[in-house]
């Protein structure tokens, strides 16, 4: 390890504003990247199986 | 050959390599984007002349180089699905353009960033970054023509129509920092000839830019499931998956 202190690696040589804001802006992005179509294809399921759970629901009532 | 194509134009069959790929794909790329980014923020020295700042190379340039990269992928799918009328091709363009927009705006950040303490300004209009700036309306540009267009079709020619355009970007992005003045550093990883770069730094780089371009794949991957989800929801395979609750 470069660093010897906690203090060290937040502070960088007074460039650990810089460096820790790009990196914490990039997590940040690259984490919707990936959260976004995750939740989206969880919720079309989600949705698609209601539709037809009240489909076939409302065809049983029409049978009985 | 031919069988692979026919199957490639298979929502089923793609949905289903797709998550075969990412269950081992995913994890993969996020190992080795924290392997990339602790090794580059802690392991490396610091460079000679910039410091400490020069760490957000480890994640500037892998950002750039694929969001330059995804261009490609997505000017392709465009221009097979303009030609072919492929609809797989549509939706991996769609999938591709706002993980493009998402690269290159992190490339444009950390850029900017980058250059207040190193040029002592946020942001300049030099021929590379405003060159960057571009390619970020291009990818916003055909994610937000998607959804102008009530005709899906009339929307996926449009857009590819719109990327392959844009295509005339690229070669200027590459080559802006030899063309003109600029404040922009060269490339230091260079294919042909010596790299400028110190191996202690090339490798934790290497690694982080491999991520990315996993990263990438991944995201796009994830992108047309949920695209294949939506645009089937009215066929019998779409809704078996969803009558099982399978995610």
């Amino acid at each position: 390890m470069y660093f010897d202190s906690l203090q060290a690696v937040l502070e960088m040589d007074g460039h650990g504003m810089f460096v820790w804001s790009a990196y914490v802006v990039t997590v940040i992005v690259l984490v919707g990247m990936v959260a976004h179509p995750l939740r989206r294809r969880r919720r079309l399921l989600r949705d698609i199986g209601g539709a037809l759970r009240r489909e076939q629901g409302a065809g049983q009532e029409v049978t009985n | 050959m031919w069988s692979f194509f026919h199957k490639l134009g298979s929502p089923p069959w793609l949905y289903g390599i797709a998550g075969s790929i990412l269950r081992y794909l995913l994890p993969v790329t996020v190992i080795a984007l924290v392997v990339g980014a602790v090794w580059g923020l802690l392991f490396t020295a610091p460079d000679f002349r910039q410091g400490n700042s020069y760490r957000i190379i480890y994640i500037h340039v892998p950002a750039a180089v694929v969001a330059l990269a995804g261009y490609y992928v997505m000017a392709a799918a465009g221009a097979v699905s303009l030609i072919w009328r492929m609809k797989m091709a549509d939706v991996a363009m769609k999938a591709a353009a706002p993980i493009g927009a998402a690269l290159t705006f992190v490339a444009l950040f950390t850029g900017s960033v980058w250059g207040k303490p190193t040029w002592g300004t946020w942001w300049v209009w030099d021929a590379r970054i405003t060159s960057m700036l571009v390619l970020l309306f291009l990818y916003l540009g055909v994610v937000a023509l998607y959804e102008a267009f009530d005709n899906k079709e009339a929307a996926s020619k449009a857009c590819a129509v719109l990327s392959l355009v844009g295509m005339v970007n690229i070669p200027i992005i590459y080559k802006s920092v030899d063309w003109w003045y600029s404040l922009h550093q060269p490339a230091s990883i260079k294919f042909t000839g010596e790299s400028t770069i110190d191996s202690s730094m090339l490798y934790p780089l290497l690694l982080m830019i491999t991520a990315f371009y996993c990263l990438f794949a991944c995201a796009m991957l994830m992108n047309m499931r949920a695209e294949l989800l939506e645009r089937e929801a009215k066929t019998g395979w779409v809704r078996k998956l969803a009558a099982e609750g399978a995610h």
